[in-house]
């Protein structure tokens, strides 16, 4: 896109997009670390993740400031609107995914006080790391506005939801012979559900990022359309 | 208002684009309108050798707001011009193509110039009132139709101020000069002028860029009002007015209608390259 007739409004944008891009690395990270810190119970770790959280709540806040402080003195129209409604939409939804990643360390602290189970949480790393991937794709689909990418994150989100299903499938399906072993089962069943929710907040960002560049809401409206769409070119 | 053969096409293209037979290129993404008022067809406007529009196919919705916006020298106001005849008074103006208003060709004999700028009136960038005073301002027109009997001519004025939304602030000054009241009176008081001999079209030239904030907020929510009763057209340079007040709009450049489309849609959404760069103010 070219650039804008004022260099103070390009300049403006270019700070948003960049705030937006710091906030989302850093909620990649707490993820990441967060997942590292339950599997591998490191308390060290998950008080990290802890201390940081403030850190994605202050850039949550100076991205809206920012945004807002564009829209009244621009008065943005057409593409300048949808990336600014679009960015503060995934400023919310990095900030949700953020909470998560705290719940997850929090829980990380809980479970680091049981033996961990006999398959080290291999279904819950495979979910982490799923997740990871789609915070990372749907960030980079914004870096280079790459609605291809965007839409093939949003579909990642069924596998996710399948990973959810059999995490909670297996747990239910378990006999288990001791309380600590019911407490760490539900542990596990809180960080699934958070990541589950983590995989829906990626997927959000893929939505955000379709509404920006085509002008269409995806949101709501199922996976068959946007793939349809996808497969028009 | 509208003929019954155009109310007959009308019905029964209801559902289609409004140029979709005769009418705008699709590739302009013409909206859908409920009921055509006037109808432009392959217009084109030269100013001596220079060509001030190329080519217009646009179709005015009846008792809708549609706005024209475009850089300086797009011919927004000369298209504007073109609905009520007003580039007749210019000497090499010369125009080719059709603009049909309620179905009947502007340029037909059997409808007199005064007659279409009765039923098509504009009102113009800078305040314009006559040096009279404000109740004789109004009844101008009124008596250039036809003689009314005096309670009829007061009823009408206020009728007039009413719409204009100037009635409360000179009821009890109607015999005051018009040069006394403010920018923004003087300029609804024009307005009122205009619409005190039932126009079917109000054309409205950068109406409120003379104006101070305020009495431009006042300019716009009475266009709001008005569109209910009369057709209205405006050109503006200020995009974010024409955002708030028009239901469609219309970008011109060059002399070119680039896109003309629902005014949501062509300030969130627009399709082509070259509006988005108007509106965002990636123009030089």
């Amino acid at each position: 896109m070219s650039r804008h007739i004022s260099e103070q409004f390009d300049a403006e944008l270019d700070r948003v997009r960049l705030l937006m891009l710091e906030m989302g690395g850093l909620v990649e990270r707490q993820v990441r670390s967060a997942v590292t810190a339950f599997i591998t119970h490191d308390g060290a770790l998950s008080a990290q993740v802890m201390a940081r959280e403030d850190e994605v709540n202050r850039l949550e806040v100076a991205l809206d400031d920012q945004c807002v402080r564009t829209i009244a003195l621009r008065q943005p129209a057409a593409g300048d609107l949808r990336f600014l409604v679009s960015i503060m939409k995934v400023g919310t939804d990095l900030e949700r995914a953020g909470d998560e990643a705290e719940r997850i360390a929090k829980m990380s602290d809980q479970v680091a006080r049981f033996a961990p189970p006999a398959d080290r949480y291999a279904d819950l790393e495979r979910m982490g790391q799923t997740v990871v991937e789609m915070l990372h794709s749907a960030l980079d689909a914004f870096a280079r506005l790459s609605v291809e990418v965007a839409y093939e994150v949003m579909a990642r989100d069924a596998e996710v939801d399948s990973l959810f299903k059999h995490i909670q499938a297996s747990l239910s399906e378990t006999n288990y012979e001791n309380s600590e072993q019911v407490k760490r089962a539900f542990c596990i069943a809180w960080v699934a559900r958070s990541l589950e929710r983590i995989g829906d907040h990626a997927k959000n960002v893929g939505e955000h990022l379709v509404y920006l560049i085509e002008g269409t809401d995806v949101r709501h409206v199922g996976l068959a359309s946007p793939l349809a769409s996808l497969a028009e070119g | 208002m509208t003929s019954e053969l155009q109310a007959n096409q009308t019905e029964q293209e209801s559902h289609e684009p409004a140029g979709a037979v005769s009418g705008p290129s699709e590739s302009k993404r013409s909206p859908v309108l409920e009921r055509a008022c006037l109808e432009v067809r392959n217009l084109s406007l030269f100013y001596g050798h220079v060509q001030a529009l190329n080519n217009i196919d646009l179709d005015i919705a009846e008792h809708r707001a549609t706005a024209f916006i475009g850089p300086s020298g797009c011919g927004k106001s000369s298209l504007l011009r073109c609905f009520n005849r007003l580039n007749d008074l210019i000497d090499d103006a010369e125009t080719k193509g059709h603009i049909r208003l309620a179905g009947v060709d502007i340029r037909d004999p059997a409808l007199a110039v005064s007659d279409l700028r009765r039923r098509v009136g504009m009102v113009f960038q800078n305040p314009n009132p006559f040096p009279k005073s404000i109740a004789e301002n109004v009844a101008y027109g009124l008596r250039l139709v036809g003689t009314l009997a005096k309670s009829e001519l007061e009823d009408r004025i206020e009728a007039a101020l009413r719409s204009a939304a100037l009635w409360d602030e000179v009821k009890d000054r109607l015999e005051e000069s018009a040069l006394d009241l403010s920018g923004g009176q003087q300029q609804r008081l024009v307005i009122a002028r205009a619409i005190a001999v039932e126009p079917e079209v109000l054309l409205l030239d950068e109406p409120a860029s003379a104006l101070d904030p305020i009495s431009t907020l006042r300019i716009e929510e009475l266009i709001h009002q008005l569109k209910s009763q009369y057709t209205v057209v405006i050109v503006t340079h200020n995009m974010q007015q024409a955002a708030r007040v028009s239901d469609y709009t219309a970008f011109l450049y060059l002399g070119e209608l680039i896109e003309y489309g629902v005014t949501e849609a062509v300030f969130t959404n627009p399709q082509e390259q070259r509006t988005e760069d108007y509106i965002t103010g990636r123009y030089g």
